[in-house]
């Protein structure tokens, strides 16, 4: 085929931009190629690169199954469907937005007020970020947002909108913590180059640290944007993994506590993909105080709008006040327990991690474990672990880390056993390395560490093998044919 | 703090006529217990025919609906997915179906094919990855509205206007094309494509194998892309069939060359199966750059892993699909000759068409003027007081003012028929109007001044933006 086809192609066809040509892609090769199983490839990579909330499908499916009104297509929902399949209003099925408005308050412990009529619909929450930006910031504008951060904010924010992302760099000698100087920093830092800052991006609970940004930081935040006079964009989608002290706090009790602040630059992205588990399912929400925002988003959601057979079911679900309070607490419960499941046994081999309480991975601190302190050498031991441990874990620098060593690690997409099987392959590989046991498990460790390493470079053949760094492979509907 | 520039322009083109029609409508809907004098909804091409069809498969295949799969539950399986690939069980089905409606000429391949959120974002996605803002895409008038927003919202890209007239039955010319190529150029435009919807929105008619001919014959010697959208092809109900332009290019001058790279088709399930709200879209594309960028592109609007598994389990019964083309294609044709018949009944014309879910209706004659203007008032009176929603010409970039797209599939036959009677009374009160001599006009006119008094002043109204 003749190449010169693309320059008949746009820039953003043919940039980086989409950002998913990055090194850490080969994690999900290897487990592409060999992914674990229990019985059929016990010895396969184990997926931890994945934050997908995989708990509580029992609770839903047991729903699902004595709720046969909310599909469409049973016998008792039938009736519904022609309605449901030509309904396109892009402000959607007021019975969805109501149920998930109702679901954000419940989240954040009915402290807070939410109107139907301010939600929107996204395609997820990667189609909120897009939209918000789109509708915030010009080409060439900027958004701040602090580091470590969700890699799929490249695309989302930049891509096709063609704004700018300044790091707003945290470290961990605070644990990360969001601090006044930073903001300023990065501000000028754009200021130097000439960029307009149109607002901040932050991650609350954080990805990939799994903690809550606490009063005081919010505050902090909201006082920066409103000085600045730049927009805030709290992205939530995490809201309800919190399983531990401190509580979640939303965006929406700060203003609620700021009655003067200017509700025109305050906006939340949600998404059910990580608090009830349906990434599928492609239910993401902008929702502003801004009147015009809401408007102008409104209409690019036709771009992205929810399937009305999923508005309908998921509507259903929510409104269904008693399984929504059982769902909350045993999710919770049962993320914390696998937190503490995954947490105690990294201790007992002297690895810590972050200490946090909402997500669904832990932040690990290997940075003892390096042959020297620099992102090479966390590469090398990042292909180490995806070759020799066989686990698929994300390493700090592809949430653009400020420091190399750290790596997030997924514990909810996984049951107990296989949970088990990840801890005594890391138990193995640590003790292999002779590496000194501290038994009490905290932010910062010392560890004694004498490793040698063997150089590992995995042939990946590089084949071009279109792979979305999205689904738990092997999806038996991936391998499903009629 | 200011918004984008996107935010604060109007490139949605939602304070076109097109969309403050329907708002109209939701204001006053026609009803025919609760609201029978309200308006009827003749402005929104959707394809309601054929749903008993569609629900009576449901009630035979339980399982599909009930997330379940061989009776076990698969819930969890679909709510994980978000594979951007998409189902493959679910493209298979999709191309099977694509390639029944253009009666098997055209095999489709699934890995060239990436589902989006309706034809609104497959068409956004493709015009991101095939042009950078400033460039512009070659339409040809008149065209759906929504292309405005579609096209060239946040993309940047901009339209330049194949002109076509009705004197030439608005066939696509060479002459046309080269036109609005150097309208573009004129305009420092660099253009990269050609955009047409076949069969066409709003006319209803397919394109002829010569158009077909001359568009690739274009592209080719130009260097620059085809995208045909062709969302309406399962909606042909009389002859000529319809030819895809990927059919052409299975022809020996054009198979494996350049040209075969360039041409794009965008598809969904909106018009066909008439599910406008389960947000299927396609882009089809023999290019890999493409079909990789796309495929990316389209985690901003995937669709929803549980309508992907419902269609898969239709769309791949076979004997289901085949019937169902069919049969709607029936019931299209009859709701067609409904409309023609009744509109003639009232000396009203219709372009002659084979498809799509509307007639292109040519007013022509009762305009005061012929100007835009006029044709404003005539909708207006329509809207109104006839209490029709139509949708105008001008809304759609056509040259001649008078013409409207009048939409036939998405109302029963009692209520399409009351919609013919209310225009055949309307255009009996403006001939009484127009031919009354002087004196007896005057009450006649009294009477009509009052019933055309409008209700609410069309533009004084704030409007919700």
């Amino acid at each position: 085929m003749v190449r010169n086809q693309d320059q008949m192609l746009s820039r953003i066809a043919t940039n980086e931009g989409h950002a998913e040509n990055s090194a850490y892609f080969d994690g999900w090769k290897a487990y592409d190629s060999d992914p674990y199983h229990p019985t059929q490839n016990p010895r396969g990579v184990i997926q931890m690169g994945l934050a997908e909330n995989q708990l509580c499908f029992d609770l839903v499916q047991e729903w699902v199954r004595n709720n046969e009104k909310a599909s469409i297509c049973t016998p008792q929902g039938a009736n519904a469907f022609k309605d449901i399949a030509i309904f396109q209003d892009y402000h959607g099925l007021p019975h969805f937005r109501n149920a998930v408005a109702r679901f954000m308050e419940k989240v954040r412990g009915n402290r807070v007020r939410f109107d139907p009529d301010r939600i929107v619909m996204s395609g997820g929450a990667t189609g909120a970020t897009e939209t918000l930006t789109f509708c915030l910031a010009d080409p060439g504008d900027a958004f701040l947002v602090p580091t470590p951060y969700y890699p799929g904010n490249d695309r989302d924010l930049t891509w096709r909108t063609g704004v700018k992302l300044v790091p707003v760099i945290c470290e961990s000698s605070n644990d990360f913590k969001i601090t006044r100087e930073a903001l300023e920093l990065a501000f000028k830092n754009a200021q130097d180059q000439n960029i307009k800052v149109k607002g901040l991006l932050l991650n609350n609970p954080s990805n990939p640290l799994g903690t809550v940004l606490d009063t005081e930081t919010l505050q902090e935040s909201l006082n920066f944007i409103t000085e600045k006079k730049i927009h805030l964009i709290c992205d939530e989608i995490y809201s309800a993994t919190v399983f531990n002290e401190p509580g979640f706090i939303s965006i929406a009790d700060i203003i609620q506590d700021n009655p003067q602040c200017n509700l025109d630059l305050i906006h939340i992205v949600y998404s059910l993909s990580k608090d009830l588990g349906f990434p599928g399912f492609r239910v993401g929400v902008v929702y502003s105080y801004n009147d015009a925002v809401v408007n102008c988003a409104r209409k690019m959601s036709s771009f992205g709008l929810v399937s009305t057979q999923t508005q309908h079911l998921i509507a259903s679900m929510l409104s269904d006040d008693a399984f929504v309070e059982t769902f909350l607490a045993e999710s919770s419960r049962r993320l914390r327990k696998r937190h503490e499941m995954f947490s105690r046994g990294l201790g007992q081999v002297g690895l810590g991690n972050l200490e946090s309480n909402a997500g669904l991975y832990c932040w690990m601190d290997l940075r003892r474990l390096l042959r020297e302190s620099s992102f090479e050498g966390e590469m090398e031991l990042w292909h180490v672990i995806i070759n020799e441990v066989k686990l698929n874990v994300s390493p700090g620098g592809s949430f653009h880390c400020s420091e190399p060593g750290w790596f997030r690690v997924c514990f909810a997409n996984m049951d107990d056993e296989t949970t088990r099987v990840a801890l005594s392959r890391i138990h193995k590989f640590v003790l292999k390395k002779k590496v000194g046991v501290e038994g009490k498990q905290c932010s910062r460790r010392e560890l004694v560490v004498s490793l040698s390493f063997r150089r590992r470079f995995d042939d990946m053949g590089m084949t071009p093998r279109m792979m979305s760094p999205h689904s738990p492979m092997p999806s038996p509907l991936v391998r499903a044919r009629t | 703090m200011t918004l984008s520039k996107k935010a604060t322009c109007n490139s949605h083109g939602q304070d076109s006529s097109y969309f403050l029609g329907w708002q109209e409508y939701e204001k006053n809907p026609y009803d025919e217990s609760r609201n029978p004098k309200g308006i009827i909804q003749m402005g929104l091409a959707e394809n309601q025919l054929s749903f008993d069809v569609l629900e009576s498969w449901l009630a035979e295949n339980p399982d599909a609906a009930g997330f379940k799969n061989k009776g076990e539950s698969n819930f969890r399986e679909l709510a994980l997915f978000q594979d951007y690939h998409g189902l493959p069980a679910f493209k298979n089905a999709m191309v099977q179906f694509m390639s029944e409606i253009r009666g098997n000429k055209v095999k489709f391949d699934p890995r060239k094919l990436v589902l989006s959120a309706g034809a609104t974002s497959a068409n956004e996605s493709l015009i991101f990855c095939l042009a950078d803002p400033g460039e512009a895409f070659l339409l040809p008038t008149p065209y759906y509205p929504g292309f405005d927003r579609d096209l060239k919202w946040r993309t940047g890209v901009e339209i330049v206007p194949i002109h076509c007239t009705s004197s030439t039955g608005y066939r696509i010319t060479a002459s046309a094309l080269e036109d609005a190529y150097h309208l573009a150029h004129k305009r420092n435009l660099k253009v990269k494509g050609v955009l047409v919807t076949n069969p066409s929105n709003p006319l209803g008619i397919t394109l002829t194998r010569t158009e077909l001919n001359l568009l690739l014959k274009f592209v080719d010697t130009k260097g620059i892309h085809l995208i045909s959208d062709e969302i309406y092809s399962g909606t042909v109900f009389n002859s000529p069939n319809f030819v895809s332009v990927m059919e052409l290019l299975e022809n020996r001058k054009y198979k494996d060359t350049d040209v075969s790279n360039r041409v794009h088709i965008v598809y969904s399930l909106s018009k066909d199966l008439g599910l406008p709200g389960f947000r299927v879209g396609a882009i089809y594309s023999n290019d890999d750059m493409v079909v990789a960028a796309a495929t990316k592109m389209s985690s901003f609007g995937l669709v929803s892993s549980q309508t992907q598994y419902l269609l898969s389990a239709m769309l791949s019964d076979e004997k289901f699909a085949k019937s169902y083309i069919v049969e709607n294609q029936n019931r299209l044709k009859n709701r067609h000759q409904m409309l023609v018949r009744g509109l003639k009944t009232a000396g009203i014309s219709c372009l002659d068409s084979n498809a799509g879910l509307f007639c292109w209706v040519d007013m022509r004659h009762l305009l005061t003027s012929k100007t835009f203007e006029a044709e404003m008032e005539l909708w207006k009176q329509i809207v109104y007081e006839v209490g029709l929603n139509i949708s105008p010409g001008s809304s759609c970039h056509c040259d001649e003012p008078g013409w409207f797209r009048v939409c036939f599939a998405n109302m029963s036959e009692d209520t399409l028929n009351l919609a013919i009677q209310r225009l055949r009374s309307f255009v009996d009160d403006i001939s009484a109007t127009r031919n009354a001599p002087r004196n007896s006009s005057k009450s006649t006119r009294k009477k009509l001044l009052s019933k055309w008094v409008f209700r609410l002043s069309f533009n004084d109204r704030e409007r919700e933006r």
